[in-house]
């Protein structure tokens, strides 16, 4: 209904100097601080690197986000908790315990596979036991309802893990072989950045063929356009549905370990703002779009690790990296007020929401 | 007769999709009319264009033959004194009837919310009016004894009487009735027809009513208009348009049931 | 009905219970329930909330098995227990076998004594399972007996547990009101004597026998006595509750008066928070960033330390300034989201919220807004030159905006506005199209809603003399969202009870705070699947018939 606001006239005044003044002192920002030009090249394509690597983990969270969002019309807050809970359960009983005794440096791939797959089978434990029990019976109920218990949903599993691994951050081990820097091109790049890009790459290559070739990602398909319709084409919508949560739960699991991999610790409220980020990401690419998703997500990485030192620090702002989250959420705010149907621009979420 | 809304050219497009074109009527004062159309005609599309639902495209809507309504919000269409009901019912579903009507008055009260908290004078005495005039609403659509019920629980033709019984309540000079008799059986659509020319003579305003089933719009209509595609494919009184062989080649082509209907409605 | 109640389905029942007494072992909920002794030397909390879940379940599975005979339900009771017991026996043997606490924080040797009653690994399993089993078999024998004596004792049962869990509190109560010798003779330590829970479980079930042989003869008469009286009696109790509620710090005493001030903010924000939610719809979010603006603005405008702008400012001349402050940032903050619905707007006011607590933190804003540091040194509000130290009187300002505010929000919802406001939850199109102005109509929503934050922040800057940033998280806008969930979302007197439960319980029970994001997150949930209209839903109002004479119904 966006044809309402432009007929408010005084509102549509208010509406464009919010926005022409976002995008002025935005620009002002850039100008002064490149005449400024307070950071050396190598910073710059540091910052970029670690921005496209931590858009590489909204990217696979976004991915639950927009693939629920598709099927069921619905904000799955709790998303960012089965992000949390594989890879912190992964790492307390198992990475800890094969660091301790050497393993895990001894066989680094084979080692980081059991605890990536361990960290899936939880997310997705975790995850589809949300959905039968607090999810499935409120199919068709009014849009608010689904969307409060998921929020319920989320702060059970964040105090949940709490009660269960204690409220500390618990360190993730060092991996030798996954430590230090690569030269590609000329540019000391981190491992553990190289790798979560590589492997985002992989799985969400490898998710978008699933979900385009084969028949199971045919009958999400089918689900996510009309569920009346496919069940009477003979399609069970309650098995796409638990599917849909199982591969955003599995890429929500494999971006807790590449997470793990990077910061070297997990912590039970770790899912919260990456999971209220890459939902951004997902309404950013356009939300139920899979390629979008992946999109939004780099977009939103890498201009929240430029953004501070690019558009606040010209503006005189004191520790701008304090406020690398209010460029997320500004980001949050002003794609859903304009332009809700994200950057792809199907007019389709519009409608939805 | 003077013309009370008339439709220059309207035209609606949804990208590539022309779902009204151009389409004109004139509507006479104190007049009971009807556009009908099969299914997907572009019907409801044409109402929302004139209640402020969708802004037009194209074209022009004339009240009274002065005043341009076109692209106005529905609540400024509302305060010209157009009302309108729904094709799926669309109450308040979680309100009493006596509050969906009061809600419906909501153009005649005018104490400010300060008022309200002070409950003066002024705001009782609007409010026991307000309440006055719902119930005779209420009584007058045969509602008599149901107005505390809440309005989900309401029987399916009660809650066609209570919605139209809400567009009432703003005293309106034009009500667009939405296929008010879908999904009522023969003998329901029948005393709902007698029911809307009581409207007519008694409250004394006109009425323009959307139906796809020719049957139940014929009995009553003073004049028709025949939307196919979105375009008037025919107009005139009752009896031109069951002889117009574009009708029923519009009818018979989109479905064998409805022109079936044609031949009934004599 | 449940017949055909199969050996699996049995199983099934008892695993489900186990596995949540599993759970609550895991999270470390009974241990630390554990530490609260109920009556002195026989049980605590812990041991209460341990055999709460297979109780409940044999309770339910053989409510509706009269027909099976008696023995069979009690056998059935008895399976489930001993079932649900074994997963926590499992996890008796591993802790003593290898320390656990290295993985699950909160697995510990004294969550072994617990459930082992000190008696050692295997006899204390077997005890365990006994006790369930047992337990669980009196729940189902309590279900097939008849209403008239399982009623007394269910009764008793609760009352004697309830009390026992609030004897720290109740115990001050009574040293103080009665003396200690009176202290001493019902309690011992911080926990019912047993002599005493004894008298207090006969004496509740005595009065439940009594009433229900008495009661309803009772009722007779009061429902049959003259209009006149009638008249006398409502009166009576109106005025009985006025001065309850006017005297209350004299009964609460300084502990319970203070929890009574929080619930009291609490109150004041759910009932801003329903009006935007409850009676609008409109599912804000970000609700907290009212009340850290009215926190802050009371702050920087009395504050006696470095950041206070001290320019003659005293809380009486702030606080206006600070409603007017929230409600002109309500509005703002609307502008934005006018064109906005249901999911997305949660979002959307979930981030300005985010935003305005990230700003407050940074140092942006440092040298107004004390950035993480806060503002510190804020007077306590003042009444004809006395200062209001004492919780007992600070209750009288949270009992006067609490006070306005249900007047104005019953006001406002029984106006036009209020049904505009209920049109609008139902559906906004429609509304439109009843002629009503949806952006007034709106801003209007979230203006008076943004008030009544303000003030209870404002109050709350006053009342706690400082403020950090860090205390206006999203945590509270959930907290008031589930507050008003709980009560009844659109119902007034559902705020009350909603933050009587959520926010007054965590007070009275520390354990009980500590995992009451988890509790909140569980009801939240349950509320939704099996009570959307919560506990104290609003009443729909009668209008039609002799509504004069209905008025006073409408009213209680």
């Amino acid at each position: 209904m966006s044809d309402r606001i432009k007929q408010i006239d005084f509102l549509g005044v208010i509406m464009w100097f919010f926005r022409t003044s976002l995008i002025v002192a935005m620009l002002w920002g850039t100008i002064a601080t490149l005449l400024n030009n307070p950071y050396s090249a190598r910073a710059w394509t540091d910052t970029i690197v670690a921005g496209i690597a931590q858009g590489s983990l909204y990217a696979l969270i976004a991915i639950g986000y927009t693939l629920v969002y598709g099927v069921l019309f619905m904000i799955n807050f709790a998303h960012g908790e089965f992000f949390m809970s594989g890879i912190m359960t992964a790492s307390v009983f198992l990475a800890v315990p094969m660091s301790e005794s050497g393993y895990l440096d001894a066989h680094p791939v084979l080692g980081i596979t059991i605890i990536a797959i361990v960290t899936m089978l939880v997310s997705v434990g975790i995850a589809i036991l949300t959905e039968r029990i607090a999810y499935k019976p409120l199919r068709g109920a009014p849009r608010l309802v689904p969307l409060i218990t998921a929020i319920g949903a989320s702060f059970f599993w964040q105090y949940f893990f709490r009660g269960l691994y204690g409220s500390k951050v618990r360190p993730f081990p060092l991996i030798e072989s996954v430590a230090g820097k690569v030269n590609i091109g000329g540019i000391d790049i981190l491992k553990s950045q190289v790798i979560v890009i590589i492997v985002t790459l992989i799985m969400l290559v490898g998710l978008y063929l699933f979900v385009v070739k084969t028949k199971v990602g045919k009958s999400i398909r089918a689900a996510a356009e009309n569920k009346d319709v496919a069940r009477l084409m003979g399609i069970d919508v309650d098995r796409a549905i638990t599917i849909t949560f199982t591969m955003g739960a599995a890429m929500a699991g494999i971006a807790g370990v590449l997470y793990a991999l990077v910061f070297r610790q997990v912590h039970f409220f770790m899912g919260f703002f990456p999971g209220i980020k890459a939902f951004t990401a997902a309404v950013l690419g356009g939300i139920g779009s899979i390629p979008g998703a992946a999109l939004g997500g780099l977009f939103l990485g890498v201009f929240e690790s430029v953004g501070p030192g690019l558009f606040l620090e010209g503006l005189g702002v004191l520790s701008p990296h304090q406020l690398k989250d209010i460029i997320a959420f500004t980001m949050l705010v002003l794609v859903l007020i304009f332009r809700p149907q994200g950057i792809l621009g199907e007019s389709l979420a519009e409608e939805k929401a | 007769m003077s013309i009370i809304l008339s439709t220059r050219n309207v035209t609606k497009r949804f990208g590539g999709l022309v779902a009204v074109n151009s389409f004109e009527i004139d509507v006479k004062e104190n007049s009971i009319s009807s556009v009908i159309g099969p299914n997907g005609a572009g019907k409801t599309t044409f109402f929302n264009c004139i209640t402020g639902f969708y802004t037009p495209t194209e074209g022009e809507i004339i009240l009274d033959g002065k005043e341009h309504i076109e692209g106005l919000r529905p609540d400024q269409v509302t305060l010209k004194g157009i009302s309108r009901t729904y094709q799926n019912i669309r109450l308040f579903s979680k309100m009493t009837a006596i509050e969906n009507i009061l809600v419906g008055e909501h153009r005649h009260l005018k104490t400010h919310w300060i008022e309200a908290i002070f409950k003066t004078k002024n705001f009782l005495k609007e409010e026991e009016e307000a309440l006055e005039e719902a119930i005779r609403l209420l009584n007058f659509v045969g509602l008599n004894g149901l107005g505390d019920q809440v309005a989900h629980n309401l029987p399916y033709g009660a809650q066609r009487r209570l919605e139209i019984a809400r567009a009432l309540a703003s005293k309106p000079k034009l009500l667009l009735l939405d296929e008010p008799t879908a999904g009522m059986n023969p003998n329901e659509s029948i005393e709902l027809m007698h029911f809307i020319r009581r409207l007519r003579d008694e409250v004394g305003i006109t009425i323009l009513l959307i139906e796809h089933d020719m049957k139940v719009v014929m009995g009553i209509s003073e004049e028709i208009w025949v939307m196919d595609f979105g375009e008037k494919i025919a107009e005139g009184t009752p009896l031109d348009i069951q002889r117009n062989p574009r009708v029923i080649e519009a009818y018979l082509g989109s479905g064998a049931a409805s022109g079936l209907d044609l031949g009934k409605g004599e | 009905m449940n017949k055909s109640m199969t050996t699996k389905d049995i199983i099934k029942k008892g695993l489900l219970a186990g596995l949540t007494v599993l759970s609550l072992n895991l999270i470390g909920f009974i241990a630390l329930l554990g530490e609260r002794e109920l009556i002195k030397g026989w049980f605590t909390l812990g041991h209460v909330f341990l055999l709460a879940t297979p109780v409940a379940i044999a309770y339910l599975t053989t409510n509706k098995m009269e027909a099976e005979g008696k023995v069979k339900p009690l056998g059935i009771g008895f399976v489930i227990g001993a079932i649900a017991a074994l997963p926590s026996v499992l996890l008796v043997y591993i802790e003593t076998t290898t320390d656990l606490r290295q993985f699950l924080a909160n697995v510990s040797p004294a969550l072994t004594e617990l459930l082992t009653f000190g008696q050692g690994v295997t006899v204390g399993s077997v005890l365990l399972i006994l006790l369930f089993g047992l337990m669980s078999a009196f729940a189902a024998f309590i279900s097939i007996l008849d209403e008239k004596i399982s009623k007394p004792l269910v009764t008793a049962f609760a009352w004697t547990l309830g009390l026992a869990t609030f004897s720290e509190i109740l115990l001050i109560r009574v040293r103080d009101l009665f003396g200690r010798g009176v202290a001493k003779a019902i309690f011992s330590g911080k926990s019912l004597n047993p002599i005493s829970a004894i008298l207090l479980f006969a004496l509740v079930m005595g009065i439940t026998i009594w009433w229900s042989k008495n009661g309803a003869s009772y009722k007779e008469k009061i429902a049959n006595v003259t209009p006149a009286k009638k008249k006398q009696m409502t009166q009576g109790k109106s005025i009985l509750t006025m001065l309850v509620i006017l005297f209350l710090p004299l009964i609460l005493g300084s502990y319970l008066t203070e929890v009574t001030n929080n619930v009291g903010l609490y109150i004041l924000m759910g009932l801003g928070l329903n009006i935007v939610v409850g009676f609008a719809g409109l599912l804000d979010l970000g609700y907290v960033a009212f009340f850290a603006i009215g926190a802050y603005v009371m702050g920087v405008l009395t504050s006696q330390g470095a950041l206070g702008l001290d320019i003659g400012f005293t809380f009486w001349t702030a606080l206006p300034i600070a409603v007017i402050t929230s409600t002109l940032f309500g509005i703002m903050l609307g502008i934005p989201v006018l064109g906005m619905r249901g999911d997305y707007l949660a979002i959307v006011t979930l981030g300005f919220g985010e935003i305005i607590r990230v700003i407050a933190v940074s140092d942006v804003f440092k040298e107004t807004l004390g950035g993480a540091q806060g503002i510190l040194q804020i007077p306590k509000p003042d009444f004809f030159g006395i200062e209001l130290v004492q919780p007992g009187q600070l209750y009288y300002v949270v009992l006067g905006a609490v006070l306005l505010a249900v007047f104005i929000a019953t006001r406002l919802r029984d106006s036009r506005l209020g049904r505009q406001w209920m049109a609008l939850r139902e559906d906004e199109d429609v509304a439109e199209a009843m002629g009503m102005n949806l952006v007034s109509t709106k801003l209007m929503a979230f203006a008076t809603g943004a008030a009544f934050s303000g003030l209870a922040g404002a109050i709350f800057a006053s009342k706690l003399t400082s403020i950090f940033p860090h205390s206006f998280n999203l945590i509270i806008s959930i907290n008031v969202l589930s507050l008003i969930i709980v009560g009844g979302v659109g119902s007034i007197p559902g705020v009350f009870a909603g933050a009587l439960i959520l926010v007054g319980l965590p007070e009275l029970l520390r354990e009980f705070a500590e995992y009451r994001m988890l509790i909140y997150g569980v009801l939240l949930i349950v509320m939704m699947l099996f009570k959307p209209e919560g506990f104290l839903p609003d009443k729909s109002r009668k209008r039609e018939l002799n509504p004069d004479d209905d008025l006073g119904l409408a009213e209680n």
